[in-house]
């Protein structure tokens, strides 16, 4: 990366070859109808140039056939141009299963990231080698955006929802990230450095430099008495809120009838806005955290809940559908 | 092999709408589209002046990777103050407001505008809407970047915000009008025998781009007034803190801003197709084609915005879609350029400096219009969006084809503007250093966009240098490509020789009358019996019919 110039940028993800292998084929079909076109009109500006004041061209109005051609020949292209882009976008959009979660905040102009341990890390984000990597993205302020070349992936990171990106890092070594979106004065300078470590060098760092931090599941548990949280959502369900053992992950049913799962957006838009989706048989009384939780103190309670997935749901007092508790009781 | 043509000295017509009536309240009370096209001709050129001056110190801020000319601060308003210049207030108007103004009306032979007192307020709206632009410019400047993206804009920002927003609100009325403008005139002034099939591709051009004005403005502008709101009483539009929502925003702002794109190129791919065949003294290749084209384009381009926000979290579904039908409308520029390339064939073609400029325009476009192709994939978009990649493409579009076709516009009509010729050999020269100086300052920034480096950035790590001092070189030498026709233009109308009425010959209804015109345009109105570009049956241009045909072939070449 430090090198002079390259006109190639480093591949150290499972996207790049991807990414780079469609840019070869559209370069390649781009390439082709370029040189076509420019190599006909310089050819016919020469050979049709004119040789006397007063000479006309001869009359031809158009050609059906040719017009045919031109236009369902590019149009096949398009499409097996837009085929394969999608499939590796949908591969990118949509994380495999059992990802190694980090969770990363950007605001003006910094991106912080914590590790599953707790590990608080700001402009610097280490990963293992061959995991699939998911980070979850949240904003404090403005967008931003998660940009690491090196894996040719990026992520706009929005204020008030979250957004998700995956990668699975192929090479180890210190690859640039930067901030994509422009995000005001400093947009510029909010970058720093993905470190690739092979996985058992991952490990020693995590465990070396733990430290005093506190895991997310732990801060998350610590807010969830310290905001009073626990004194209605009771485990056993007997609270004026619903238990929020299970929950996490399962549908959902709301007041008007209708489900909804819950993922992190719900479980963040629920602390927030807690009057948007109001559980079945339960009043809105909670009170809104708008602007008195950080992102990061949401997270972590986010953490926190989607620890109690593996919790055992009572029999009454729980928020989710009845298929959905039904299979989460039998876990 | 001789000639038929004699040499003949042209005079000036004794009377035109330049000296028709003298003194600046003629100028400013004008209700004569070519007069009100002149006003535009001023205004768009004092912007253009403007955001080229930002785009010098951007460009010369970014020799170095720690960057020496601005402070951040500096340089995050030089972009934005840039895009916002050239777009809204040169790019948008510039070919409909001077061109399409002085000659629709012309090109379907008609006296005037079907309104010439909206036309004229069209320009006021957009003096106003300019004022309230150069307030802000000058009073804190703007840091947005041209998209104002909230909650950047609507409560982040300590610039100047709301003036710019007032400013393009206020602007967008003066395109509604001028759309609806020219939508009436063409429908209801065309000369007789002047059929949709029979008009000049220019006005289908502008008929297509008025579409969008008329569909389009109305919702960037309330978009922007939102910012405003939000920004000055605090109501949660976009803001999430109050319950608004920053994707739609961009949703909104995209609605418009992506048809924006087609009303800068629709226009001058109108003025490469009469430039064409006017140098290649033949039909156009596939007439309906290059017509329907125009308007596919605007249709669709409605219909592709969100293709900006693949990676703002959109539903994957969406993707798709916006992905699928911005591949659609690749297809419609597609078949315009096969057709401009065909219809070279077995023409008569000569090297005049308009003909470079088209020529010009489709190579640049047609690099602009296949990377599109590159970032309306989905899987390549991850990687090259908001990078040097996309500021390349949309640069190949908007100035290699939108002020190639200007430029070329303007060399092609002026003319039958000023009457007058400029000298032909500096307007080659200057078209060869402008398509030059282009290449060298864009071309590279793809290279940067691949390697990752984004946009916006006011500094860069050392790896990039090499490439942006490339670029920044380029354009020193396209800056020299600008100030050359700036410069013999305006010479040109005192000193230039006299052209006459149809000096290249072009076989449009605007070059049947004198040049510069009068007021009225025609002395009686012309009758149509003709089909476009149709040089075999047109003894009145003077040129010797069937002479292609007999032409010995130059096998030898």
């Amino acid at each position: 990366m430090q090198s002079q110039m390259s006109i190639y940028p480093d591949q150290a993800s499972n996207f790049a070859p991807q990414v780079d292998a469609l840019m070869i084929f559209i370069t390649g079909i781009c390439l082709f109808f370029a040189v076509a076109v420019t190599v006909a009109i310089i050819y016919f500006f020469f050979k049709y140039r004119r040789t006397h004041a007063g000479e006309i061209g001869k009359a031809i109005h158009g050609d059906m056939r040719l017009e045919a051609a031109w236009i369902v020949v590019p149009l096949m292209l398009s499409l097996c141009m837009f085929g394969w882009g999608a499939v590796v976008y949908v591969n990118f959009r949509v994380a495999p299963k059992d990802t190694l979660d980090i969770y990363v905040v950007g605001k003006q102009w910094m991106f912080k990231a914590q590790q599953p341990n707790g590990l608080r890390e700001i402009n610097e984000l280490h990963v293992p080698v061959g995991r699939d990597v998911r980070l979850i993205l949240g904003s404090e302020d403005v967008i931003h955006d998660f940009f690491v070349p090196a894996f040719r992936v990026k992520m706009d990171v929005m204020p008030g929802r979250y957004n998700t990106m995956w990668f699975r890092p192929t090479k180890a070594g210190r690859y640039h990230f930067f901030c994509a979106q422009y995000c005001g004065t400093n947009h510029a300078k909010m970058g720093g450095w993905v470190t690739v470590m092979e996985a058992p060098e991952y490990a020693a760092w995590l465990s070396g430099s733990t430290g005093s931090e506190l895991s997310p599941v732990a801060a998350g548990e610590k807010l969830f008495t310290e905001k009073a949280c626990v004194t209605c959502h009771i485990s056993d369900g007997t609270g004026r809120a619903p238990s929020l053992n299970g929950v996490y992950g399962a549908n959902v049913l709301l007041s008007d009838g209708s489900t909804v799962a819950a993922d992190d957006a719900y479980i963040r838009e629920s602390i927030l806005n807690p009057a948007a989706k109001v559980v079945a048989r339960y009043q809105p009384i909670m009170p809104t955290f708008q602007g008195q939780l950080t992102e990061e103190q949401i997270l972590s309670l986010t953490s926190y809940i989607k620890s109690l997935q593996s919790q055992p749901v009572p029999a009454k007092g729980y928020g989710m559908a009845p298929a959905a508790a039904a299979a989460a009781g039998k876990k | 092999m001789s000639s038929q043509t004699l040499p003949i000295t042209h005079e000036m017509p004794r009377e035109h709408y330049l000296n028709a009536t003298y003194g600046i309240r003629s100028w400013l009370l004008t209700t004569d589209h070519k007069r009100i096209a002149l006003l535009y001709l001023a205004s768009v050129t004092f912007f253009f002046f403007i955001g080229g001056l930002f785009a010098t110190m951007i460009r010369i801020h970014l020799l170095t990777p720690a960057g020496f000319l601005v402070t951040p601060e500096t340089y995050n308003k030089l972009f934005t103050m840039h895009g916002v210049a050239m777009i809204f207030f040169f790019l948008i108007p510039s070919i409909p407001a001077v061109l399409g103004n002085f000659l629709v009306p012309m090109m379907i032979g008609a006296k005037d505008l079907a309104y010439p007192k909206i036309n004229l307020l069209s320009w006021y709206i957009y003096l106003i809407g300019g004022g309230f632009v150069l307030y802000s410019f000058s009073t804190g400047g703007l840091d947005t970047g041209w998209t104002f993206y909230t909650p950047l804009s609507s409560v982040y920002s300590n610039s100047a915000v709301t003036p710019a927003v007032i400013g393009i609100f206020i602007n967008g009325f003066s395109s509604i009008l001028t759309g609806l403008n020219f939508i009436v005139t063409i429908h209801t002034m065309r000369a007789p025998g002047l059929t949709w099939f029979r008009l000049p591709l220019f006005v289908w051009a502008q008929y297509a781009t008025s579409i969008i004005f008329i569909l389009g403005t109305p919702v960037i502008a309330i978009t922007l007034l939102l910012v405003g709101l939000e920004r000055m009483f605090h109501l949660g539009f976009f803001n999430p803190a109050l319950g608004g929502d920053p994707i739609l925003f961009q949703h909104l702002f995209w609605f418009y801003s992506h048809p924006a794109v087609y009303i800068m190129i629709l226009p001058a791919m109108g003025v490469v197709s009469e430039i064409i065949p006017t140098f290649a003294r033949k039909p156009i290749f596939g007439y309906t084609f290059i017509a329907g084209s125009s308007i596919a384009i605007a249709v669709i381009g409605f219909v592709v915005w969100a293709h900006h926000m693949f990676l703002t979290g959109e539903s994957v579904y969406a993707a798709l879609a916006f992905s699928l039908l911005s591949y659609l409308v690749a297809i419609p520029s597609a078949v315009k350029v096969f057709n401009w390339t065909a219809t070279l064939y077995k023409g008569s073609v000569s090297y005049d400096t308009p003909m470079l400029y088209a020529l010009g325009f489709i190579g640049l476009f047609l690099i602009g219009g296949l990377t599109g192709l590159f970032l309306a994939c989905l899987g390549l978009d991850i990687h090259i969006h908001d990078t040097y990649f996309v500021i390349a493409h949309f640069h190949y579009i908007m100035v290699g084809g939108a002020v190639m076709g200007y430029v070329g516009g303007l060399h092609f009509w002026w003319p039958k503007i000023t009457g007058k010729l400029y000298p032909e050999f500096l307007a080659r020269i200057a078209a060869m250093v402008l398509f030059v100086g282009f290449n060298l300052t864009f071309f590279p920034q793809f290279i940067l966009g691949y390697l990752g480096m984004p946009r916006r950035y006011h500094m860069y790590p050392p790896e990039f240098q090499v490439l942006n001092v490339m670029s920044t070189a380029g354009a020193s030498i396209l800056a020299l490509g600008y100030l050359l026709p700036m410069i013999y233009l305006t010479w040109s109308m005192r000193y230039g020789k006299v052209a006459g009425p149809n000096p290249w010959p072009a076989t449009g209804l605007e070059w049947q009358t004198t040049s510069p015109p009068p007021t009225e345009n025609f002395d009686v109105t012309p009758v149509v019996d003709w089909e476009p570009y149709d040089f075999d049956h047109r003894p009145d241009l003077g040129l010797t019919a069937g002479a292609g045909e007999l032409a010995p072939s130059h096998g030898d070449d």
